[in-house]
Formats: structure tokens, sequence, C-alpha cells
């Protein structure tokens, strides 16, 4: 039974800091997306250029790769973690966080970005003409007129890919931040049980099965009008 | 001077000629029908007219004010909401709001620039515009009302048939009571037994002295209800007139060509 508390405590440190991770990537990704997205429609060559190589690159590469390259790079140019950390008054642990953190909302913004893009485009331009005639400007049009059209038409693949997120956050790992599933792996080893791993099933189960509860919710909601 | 110059209006996509130079008048409360086959600039010209292409060259000016070409794009963007209206041929309602909420938006939303033009404090700032909505609000109701559709102000355009949905749109480009509105072809996306509606609608508003400029098809509607006849063909106006001109005494060939097809 103590072995089970001590379990459970741990495994719930490692949820906290897998749901911040998904916090903080979902609350910079999604608008940081969208600016990407404007990026890459823009009519300004030289912008649109680097929004559409930065995408092939960021997605076109494993994540793995740029949660280790965003935490190495510093020390390319002689500083070290520990110095970053103190720099900016953090532990080391949450400096690593704030490495991992980084990659993400860098990695997840780039496919949002897709995403919103897809929507963008897909909303007819009689939209942004109606709203022309009658005076608007291209940011109000944008603002009353297309923006909660495209949330509406977004809502699936955004849902998809925010649940990919929730696993994905398993991949802070590898720069030792305790997320849900390291906490399970060191629970493991130190028990030399398996169970640990089926609690972080059912944790990941939950959480995933909540999102898709709220975005099918949602998607309801939005639904009170045909497109 | 007359109400609307239209002088030498040209537009070109890419290579292609579209507007070789139209040029028309038309007075306040005139109503003007432009026919002609498809592809012949018809819907450009009034494309042009609300600023949805810019033309290459030519002028429009309207009650005695350039509007194009003007020095500032912003000016052009000030003076386009006033000018001209627009009713498309799919409607283009927005359908996440209902008839009446497609009728208040823009007008809410000139009335939120204006109040804050005005520099007043926050709270009076909050209750001018509630004012102001209210207000606009009671203005879309009338609008409904005369287009016939106040028992469904709460709907959404999904909810709605073809010549309803147009018939809200009719009303949302009245909302800003533009000097001259802008039909491109009304009826067209709409089932026959539709029309009726829609052209009714058209018609009264001829009746409360509306100018006008409609491109349709239907040309025992454009004979009922136009001062002025414009047929277009091959980017150029050829030929201009009263309806009983056009229609019963057509001088240019390729008129007579259009109405001998369309008869057949």
């Amino acid at each position: 039974m103590e072995d089970f508390l001590e379990i459970m405590t741990e495994l719930l440190e490692g949820f906290g800091n897998t749901i911040a991770l998904f916090a903080v990537t979902l609350l910079l990704a999604l608008p940081l997306g969208l600016v990407l997205a404007f990026g890459s429609m823009s009519k300004f060559k030289p912008l649109k250029c680097f929004v559409k190589i930065l995408v092939w690159v960021i997605r076109g590469t494993p994540l793995m790769l740029q949660i280790l390259l965003v935490s190495f790079l510093p020390s390319v140019f002689g500083v070290a973690t520990k110095d970053i950390a103190s720099a900016l008054g953090l532990t080391v642990a949450d400096t690593l966080f704030f490495f991992v953190a980084l990659a993400f909302v860098i990695n997840y913004a780039c496919y949002f970005s897709e995403i919103y893009r897809a929507g963008i485009e897909a909303i007819p331009v009689g939209q942004y003409e109606a709203g022309k005639v009658l005076g608007l400007s291209k940011r109000q049009i944008f603002s009353k007129i297309v923006f909660m059209q495209v949330v509406r038409r977004i809502l699936p693949p955004m849902s998809n890919e925010i649940i990919t997120l929730v696993k994905d956050t398993s991949l802070a790992q590898v720069l030792g931040v305790l997320d849900l599933l390291n906490a399970a792996k060191a629970m493991v080893n130190k028990f030399v049980v398996l169970t640990p791993f089926l609690y972080a099933a059912v944790f990941y189960l939950l959480f995933s099965g909540l999102l898709t509860i709220l975005f099918g919710w949602l998607e309801k909601k939005l639904s009170y009008y045909k497109v | 001077m007359a109400f609307l110059e239209v002088k030498e209006i040209t537009k070109k996509f890419g290579e292609t000629s579209v507007l070789k130079g139209v040029s028309f008048e038309m007075e306040q409360g005139e109503v003007v029908s432009v026919i002609g086959s498809s592809g012949n600039g018809k819907t450009t010209l009034l494309r042009c007219l609300n600023f949805l292409e810019t033309p290459d060259g030519g002028s429009i000016t309207v009650g005695g004010t350039t509007v194009f070409p003007t020095e500032k794009a912003k000016e052009k963007k000030e003076t386009n909401g006033l000018n001209f209206g627009m009713v498309f041929q799919s409607f283009h309602l927005f359908p996440q709001y209902t008839a009446i909420e497609n009728i208040t938006l823009a007008m809410d939303v000139q009335a939120k620039e204006r109040i804050k033009r005005q520099g007043l404090k926050l709270l009076e700032r909050k209750a001018a515009l509630k004012q102001a909505k209210a207000q606009n609000e009671e203005t879309a109701k009338t609008l409904l009302a005369r287009v016939g559709l106040e028992n469904k102000m709460n709907n959404y355009p999904c909810e709605l048939s073809g010549g309803q949905q147009q018939r809200v749109a009719i009303a949302r480009a009245l909302a800003l009571s533009p000097d001259i509105l802008c039909f491109d072809e009304p009826t067209s996306a709409l089932d026959p037994e539709l029309t009726g509606e829609v052209l009714k609608v058209i018609k009264g508003l001829r009746d409360e002295g509306r100018t006008m400029i409609i491109v349709t098809h239907e040309m025992q509607f454009a004979r009922n209800v136009s001062d002025k006849i414009i047929f277009m063909a091959d980017g150029v106006i050829e030929e201009i007139g009263t309806p009983s001109q056009i229609f019963d005494d057509p001088q240019s060939e390729k008129t007579r060509a259009f109405f001998a097809k369309a008869s057949e």
C-alpha cells in the first residue's frame, strides 16, 4: 500500500509536468500558429519564403531532434545550461523544461499554421467581398466574419493534433524532464513491477478522453449553422 | 452633371480585355438594367463600381465627387461604403449570423467607429454604443419587414430558402443606405418559383425611388422595371436606351442577334 501511494505521488507529479507542458504549448502555439499562417499566405515574398522553409524544416525533422538541438545549442556557444538557469533565475530542471517547451511551441505552431491556412483558404471569397462592399476593413472582415468560420472548419483537425500533443509530451524525457512517462519508468525501475506503466496509460487515456469529449461538445456547439 | 458618371472604364485580366472603355450616366432615382450574353463584362462593370476590382483606367463620379481614381487608397475605402451597395448572385450571407445580425453587423461596426472618434469616456462610450445598437436593430427590423421577412429575423441563413436569403441580402445592402444599389444577377441562383419574390422586392424599391443598377437575364423584368437599358457586348456598351427603344427597335446588329437567340 505504501508502495502504491509512493508510485501514485510520483506519477501525479509527473502528470502535473505533462499537463503544464501541454498547456504552455497550446497557449503559445495556437496564436503563434495563426501568425505563421498569415506569414505563409503573405504577399511579401521573403516572409512567405521564410515561413514556408521553417514549416518544411520543422515538419520534416523529428520533434525529439528539435528538443535535443534546442538544449545543446547554447553549449555550442560555450554557454552551459546552469548558466542559463542562473541568468533566468530558474532551477536547472525548470530550464530544461523551458527548452522542451520552446521546441514544442515552435513545432506545434508550424503544424497549427498549416491547419489554420487550410481553414482560411477554404472560406469562400464571396464572404470577403460581401464584407468589403459593406465597407468593412480587412481586419474587421477577418475578425467579424471569417475567424469564427475558420474555427469551426478546423476544429476536427485541430482536436486531432491536440490529442497527439498529449502523447508527444512524453518526448520531454529526453532531457530528463520528469513527465508522466518518465515518472512511470522511474517507478518501474524502483519497484520492479510493470503496473506504473499501466497507471500511466490510464492517465493518458483519461486525459485524451476528456479532450475528446470537450472537442465533441465544442463541435456540436458550433454546428448551429451550416457552412 | 449627371448623378453617376462612368467614363471610359477599362479593365484587363491578364491579356484579356474585359472592359474596353465603358461610359454611361444615370440620374438619381433611375433604374438601369444591364443585359447581354455572359462573359461580356456586365459583372466586371458592377464589380468595378463596387471596388471589388480596380479599373485600369477611366473615372467614376457620384454626385459630383470623383470616387475613382482617388489619390489615397483610404479615401477610396471611406467613400465606397456610402456610394454603392451590392447584392450578389449567390447572396454571400454570413452563415454564423442570424438574418437580423447579418443586417446589423456593418451598421454596428460603423457605429462603433463613429463613437470611438468622439473621444468619450469609457462608460459614456458603452452607453452610446448600446443605444446605437438598439437603434440599428430597429432599422434592421424595418428593413426585414420591408422585404417581408420580419418573422425570420432570428433564423440562420441555412434555415432560409434561396429567395428568402436573397431578400435578407437586399435588406443587408440597404442597411448602409447606399446612393446606388447594384444587383449582380440577383435571381440567377434561384429556382424559378423563387425568382418572383425577389423581383417583387426590387420592383418595390423602384417604386420608392431607389437608384439601382441591375445586371440581369430576366428580360421581361428588365423591361418592366427599368428607365434605361444598357446592352453590353464584347466589353463595350453596344446600345443604350429606353426599354422600348432597346427591346422593340434595337439599332445594333449585335442587339438584334442577342434577342433572336434569347427568344429561341
